[in-house]
């Protein structure tokens, strides 16, 4: 659907935004962390503000914990938490959700799960015992499963039609490899079909405990009603032993590919990049300064000056680095009409040789530094955004006065780190360019 | 603009706009900077003697603020062969005048933390910042200077003019379900400018010169034609200084606005094909409807989502749950522009389905509900909804700002009250009753997208 396409435009824009700024905070988060007798880490962010509650749960479990035969089983999961429970069958649960204008929504990521709930403060009970309802007792009902199996693979087929669809999925595929960061997250349609609904189960009782979880809560609650109801809602919930596999990191292998996928299209969809960075990576905040002069920095950028401003050539360009748990990537992008594929690949490559090879400016450098410590007030101006946040520190054990700190990790930041970790993370000679386009008038020297 | 955000949102998702039918605003302001209480409410409103009006609503909860202007001129203000040329001026804004060259506007904002972006619809045009509060001045400064001062380049309008075709190729010309789009509303409007593609027909972006910009930009960017939006931690009188001591001065001149054709009323069912390299067919109904405040506007509101919000309700129960019949159906109604425009059911078919059994099943739910009332749980539903929509926007400064500038480009952001309580008053009688009055055969359009041949793709 076209507006899924659109909220899917601006999510790449709010990734290509904040990708690899992670979250941010404003003056007082005042956040309070409580670890649970049952493993259980709670946050919480009290703002009367407004009569709404924010919910998040992170489950320590996602695309890297599937086997490779059963790629697809952690997204499948989340998309079936919904779907029935012991008490509540599928439409019982959106019939009651949709009553009270709420959402509760479940997704599965390469490193985690995160269950969402959105609600009015008037509706808070109602609201968490949906939540505990599709949390602690889902069922995953076989019918459930062969429908959602059939729509997973419609939605698949549906979006091969989408060039930046095929792009990414190659890119993907490129970089990590064998590696389940290198899947879609949604598996193939192989791999969907050998699911089983034991699999779900337990992959369920496995991952989604107590003590491998962190709750965050944001709005108009009080520590005494946010006990309240966790008392009365997430109290059976059990710990038990938690098998902790080696996820594995991304293989570090060369690699030089040049992927051309041909399809009747006006443009080029073009991603050229190579492994990058997990998040602990001490080089994080060089390559944020570095990445927002390079192609991060929107009209600030040296990519969006060249390309799109002095060349005409695009109306998107633009660069990030995903950095996850165990791995990430770089990637550049870009969308041309097919007779300027060439020679938008080409300023590309100049440009990416004059940020491995020369100095930035001051001018550049200050100005990305304060982009970068000046918005992270934005980053955290609402209440859905708080709880996201505070949630995400937690998992990547950043620390609850990470906003207090970030201003001086980036302020830290030289030229000299700059032209470093360009020189280390941007690589030529471990790339992959992916081009989708009209191969015919594409006609591609690389 | 910024970060390559989608600054022409397609019509069916902005919901915005004026209900005058030509600027009448401008003669009247002679009180000026008169702050306009509304009780209970920390709504200021006030009116500078250029006829620029501006609205600030103080919010203390985080130390940031948006700074949004909006002009009241869109899609439907363009003239005959030259569609799309809102969207270009708009992009052409960014551009730079004597004192702030090109994207420099963009780079100050964003080394002082902020972002801003644009967007253009059918009806208006809006730019807007978003800032830590201790440089909402900034903006102020900014704006004014680019509603007088824009050089447009020739050079510029050039290279910008491509920038646009390549943004028209990545949302339409290779997206076949928003060319199938395009082309359903095309076919639903004969003479009415709502008939065109906001971003433009591509040989009409290329007819576009910088002469046809710069009396565009002439006629419709002055004080007496916008208005001003703050939300956020600010002090409404220092805004206001700051805002007098640089938008006071400019001139303003009367906008004429020329009426646009009125759509002769549609008297049979039309049809349009799309042969396309796709995976699966995709149908878009479409049917003219009233715009705000029109009587009948808030039970549609309510039918739209009593159909489409959510997975409990009406198609996605019984098209893509019971049937499996479509991979997605949606229903689709704003009612928020100035002339009336379509409500529209989306739905793409399952793989292995026929686009005929789909179809059938389309017109089978919009019969169900033309003969039977819907259940009072269906109507509170949808109500409830709504409410909770607009407590929850109030979370973000910018969506605040969003409702308020849009409301306004209808004429008033009192208008929100009254649009709540007509909501309120909806019956189960008045959404079946406007189900037949609306969704009539005669009354609507049918596009099919046909996928034709496959995809080859590397894997």
């Amino acid at each position: 659907m076209k507006s899924e396409k659109l909220k899917k435009l601006l999510a790449v824009c709010l990734l290509l935004a904040c990708c690899f700024l992670t979250p941010a905070r404003a003056e007082a988060l005042d956040a309070k962390r409580n670890v649970l007798s049952n493993g259980l880490v709670v946050l919480h962010s009290e703002n009367h503000s407004l009569p709404i509650v924010m919910v998040t749960l992170i489950v320590k479990a996602g695309q890297s914990d599937e086997r490779k035969e059963k790629a697809g089983l952690a997204n499948l999961l989340s998309e079936l938490l919904t779907e029935g429970t012991e008490k509540r069958k599928s439409k019982d649960i959106s019939e009651e959700i949709d009553f009270i204008g709420a959402s509760l929504d479940a997704s599965a990521g390469g490193d985690y799960t995160t269950v969402t709930l959105s609600v009015l403060k008037k509706d808070i009970h109602k609201g968490f015992d949906l939540f505990s309802d599709i949390l602690l007792h889902p069922v995953f009902p076989q019918a459930e499963l062969e429908r959602k199996r059939e729509q997973i693979k419609g939605f698949l087929k549906q979006r091969e039609e989408e060039p930046s669809f095929l792009a990414g999925r190659a890119f993907k595929k490129g970089v990590f490899g064998e590696h389940p960061y290198g899947r879609l997250i949604e598996g193939s349609p192989e791999t969907i079909d050998v699911i089983k609904r034991d699999d779900l189960v337990e992959f369920h009782s496995t991952y989604f405990l107590p003590n491998n979880s962190i709750l965050s809560v944001a709005g108009d609650l009080t520590s005494h009603e946010l006990d309240a109801l966790m008392n009365a809602y997430l109290a059976e919930w059990k710990p038990h032993g938690l098998v902790k596999k080696d996820r594995g990191r991304p293989d570090e292998k060369k690699i030089k590919k040049v992927i051309k996928i041909d399809k009747d299209l006006t443009q080029a969809n073009i991603i050229l990049g190579n492994p990058g960075v997990s998040r602990d990576n001490p080089d994080y905040y060089a390559l944020a300064v570095m990445n927002y002069i390079f192609g991060g920095g929107g009209f600030s950028s040296r990519l969006m000056h060249s390309i799109r401003e002095k060349m005409g050539l695009a109306y998107d360009v633009h660069s990030f680095f995903a950095a996850y748990k165990e791995g990430g990537s770089f990637q550049i992008g870009l969308q041309t009409k097919n007779e300027s594929a060439n020679t938008a690949i080409g300023e590309i490559l100049k440009q990416a040789e004059g940020i491995m090879e020369e100095y930035v400016s001051d001018e550049e450098l200050s100005d990305a530094k304060s982009y970068l410590t000046g918005s992270f007030k934005r980053r955290l101006d609402t209440t859905r955004k708080i709880a996201d946040f505070i949630a995400s520190i937690e998992f990547f054990n950043l620390g609850l006065d990470y906003d207090k700190k970030y201003p001086d990790f980036i302020n830290a930041v030289t030229k000299d780190d700059v032209l470093r970790v360009a020189k280390k993370h941007i690589a030529a000679e471990n790339s992959v360019l992916v081009v989708v386009a009209n191969q015919k008038k594409a006609e591609l020297k690389y | 603009m910024q970060n390559n955000c989608p600054d022409s949102p397609d019509d069916r998702h902005i919901m915005v706009y004026l209900i005058m039918k030509c600027v009448r605003i401008i003669i009247v302001f002679l009180f000026l900077l008169i702050p306009v209480i509304v009780c209970g409410s920390d709504i200021k409103e006030y009116k500078l003697k250029n006829g620029l009006k501006v609205i600030i609503v103080e919010e203390h909860k985080a130390p940031v603020a948006t700074f949004q202007i909006w002009y009241r001129v869109g899609l439907r203000d363009e003239p005959a062969g030259k569609s799309g040329m809102s969207h270009l001026l708009e992009h052409m804004m960014f551009k730079g005048t004597p004192k702030y060259g090109p994207s420099v506007l963009a780079r100050i904002i964003q080394k002082n933390g902020g972002t801003g972006n644009a967007h253009t619809t059918k009806d208006h045009t809006a730019y807007f910042e978003i800032v830590p509060s201790d440089r909402i001045m900034l903006p102020v400064e900014l704006e004014a200077d680019r509603m007088k001062n824009l050089i447009l380049d020739p050079k510029e309008v050039l290279s910008e003019r491509s920038v646009v075709m390549e943004e028209r190729r990545l949302r339409y010309e290779d997206d076949p379900q928003n060319s199938l789009f395009e082309e359903v509303v095309a076919a639903a409007f004969k003479v009415h400018p709502y008939q065109r593609p906001i971003i433009g027909w591509m040989s009409e972006i290329k007819s576009i010169e910088r002469e046809d910009l710069y009396s565009y930009y002439k006629t419709y960017y002055s004080p007496g034609n916008a208005v001003i939006i703050i939300v956020g931690d600010v002090n409404a009188d220092e805004m206001m200084k700051k805002i007098r001591e640089h938008f006071e001065a400019l001139p303003s001149e009367p906008v004429e606005k020329q009426m646009p054709s009125v759509e002769p009323e549609q008297q049979g069912e039309r049809r349009v094909t799309l042969k396309r390299e796709a995976e699966l067919p995709f149908i878009i109904l479409a049917y003219h409807a009233p715009n705000f405040p029109h009587e009948d506007n808030y039970a549609l509101d309510v039918l739209n989502l009593i159909l489409s919000g959510g997975k409990s309700t009406r198609l996605y129960q019984s098209l893509v749950y019971e049937k499996k019949i479509a991979l997605s159906a949606s229903a689709d109604y704003s009612s928020f522009n100035i002339d009336p425009y379509l409500f529209y059911f989306f739905a793409s078919a399952a793989p292995g389905k026929d686009i005929k059994d789909l179809e059938e099943a389309l017109f089978a739910e919009v019969e169900k509900i033309k003969k039977e009332q819907p259940s009072e749980s269906e109507v509170q539903k949808a109500k409830n909804q709504i409410e909770a929509s607009f407590i929850m926007e109030q979370d973000s400064i910018y969506m605040q700002a969003m409702k308020y500038g849009m409301f306004e480009m209808l004429g008033d952001w009192r208008l929100i009250d009254k649009y709540l309580e007509g909501i309120r008053k909806v019956t189960a009688e008045d959404v079946m009753n406007v189900a037949r009055k609306y969704l009539k055969e005669e009354n609507r359009t049918v596009g099919i997208l046909i996928p034709t041949k496959k995809v080859k793709s590397e894997k």
